[in-house]
């Protein structure tokens, strides 16, 4: 390859972008419309004890200080020249989807941490959270499986 | 605390009479920081959050003192201004002392926010500070140990002065991150399990996680656009490898 052309941006470091970026907003869109807005979880729901309390806040800290670092890996990315928008979106996507989840299956169910509402029927809730989570996740993997067939594009 | 404001107003006039030695001109906006920083570290000290009493009041007058005055302290690059104002030999001496063990070891991300996040819980997880609250010397060390130990926080993960062997960007981000979870796991068992004899727990809680996720951001932002515009990420991204 003649050094004259730029090369195109490396896939780990969009993979990575895309992914901290997807995770990082999931998390946040969740703290902000499910426990800010709505206040269907609560700040501690006096329930779900010292595990809930550590894991909500480390969940906390690690998904905005993903969504920066994302943004800032993109930036990045985006100044190296050709982009390759479909392995990015893909990655995104297939990071919110895993978050969601992780979130709606691991927290909810498996530890039972806190759940999506209170003093209402739960199985709605639960479907209308886990099916959109895995619909991302799988438009992800889909979008980063081809990307690979379609090659980064030239400037 | 009078001692404590005494040191501030030191600090202030110390910065401002060294940019005037300064051999070449200092950026004002650094100044600005500087006496933005120890401003608003004067408030969280004399202001009515300096009431031990109430956790709301204190945990506003934390956040200033613990988090926003350090960041704007750092920013200010009073090290930087030392190097650059003293005469050689005495510039010489510091940089010698910055390249100690001791320093390098207090300055280091991974052992500077541990420190900060470790005085904290013992702050507030043991009842410590309920029990300074009548003692205005003890109190006063506290206060100094907030902000000293929250700029050596600041400073390890931001590094806008020189360091020798900084740490790379990714490992500093991590560092705040653990910080802010820390930060974040206080906040949500001080709202679930009060300390004794402290009203306005609850608020004082919540001020805490919010305010401390909204200076971590702004910490984070500039970490990252710091890093963003340093001269290795910017070579990196004109001749990828």
């Amino acid at each position: 390859m003649a050094d004259a052309l730029p090369r195109p941006v490396p896939r780990r470091r969009l993979l990575v972008s895309g992914l901290l970026l997807g995770a990082g907003t999931a998390g946040a869109v969740d703290e902000i419309v499910f426990h800010q807005l709505l206040h269907w979880h609560h700040f501690y729901d006096r329930a779900s004890g010292a595990a809930g309390l550590v894991s909500d806040g480390l969940l906390h800290a690690a998904t905005f200080s993903a969504a920066v670092a994302g943004l800032a890996l993109l930036a990045d990315a985006r100044r190296r020249g050709p982009f390759p928008a479909v392995l990015w979106w893909g990655a995104v996507l297939t990071g919110a989807g895993a978050f969601q989840l992780w979130d709606g299956l691991g927290n909810h169910k498996l530890l039972r941490l806190h759940q999506v509402r209170y003093g209402v029927d739960l199985t709605g809730y639960d479907v209308a959270w886990v099916l959109p989570g895995a619909a991302l996740l799988l438009a992800g993997v889909a979008l980063l499986v081809r990307s690979r067939s379609r090659p980064a594009p030239r400037p | 605390m009078t001692a404590l404001l005494a040191l501030l107003v030191a600090a202030g006039a110390g910065y401002v009479a060294t940019t005037w030695r300064c051999r070449s001109p200092w950026p004002l906006a650094r100044t600005t920081a500087w006496v933005a920083g120890l401003a608003a570290a004067a408030v969280a000290v004399a202001g009515p959050g300096a009431a031990h009493a109430d956790l709301h009041a204190h945990m506003a007058a934390h956040l200033l003192l613990g988090m926003v005055a350090p960041v704007l302290l750092v920013l200010a690059a009073p090290v930087t201004l030392a190097l650059r104002a003293l005469p050689p030999p005495a510039a010489r001496r510091l940089s010698r002392v910055l390249r100690s063990a001791p320093a390098r070891w207090a300055t280091d991300p991974l052992v500077a926010v541990p420190v900060n996040a470790a005085g904290l819980w013992l702050l507030y997880g043991t009842g410590l500070h309920t029990a300074v609250a009548h003692r205005p010397a003890l109190a006063t060390l506290v206060w100094l140990h907030l902000l000293v130990s929250g700029y050596l926080a600041a400073a390890a993960v931001l590094a806008v002065d020189p360091a020798p062997h900084r740490r790379p960007v990714a490992v500093r981000a991590l560092a705040l991150a653990g910080g802010a979870a820390a930060h974040d796991v206080l906040a949500k068992v001080l709202y679930a399990y009060p300390p004794a004899g402290t009203a306005g727990a609850e608020e004082g809680a919540r001020l805490m996680y919010d305010g401390g996720t909204v200076v971590t951001l702004v910490t984070a932002a500039l970490l990252w656009r710091r890093w963003y515009v340093s001269r290795e990420a910017v070579r990196a991204a004109a001749q990828p490898a």
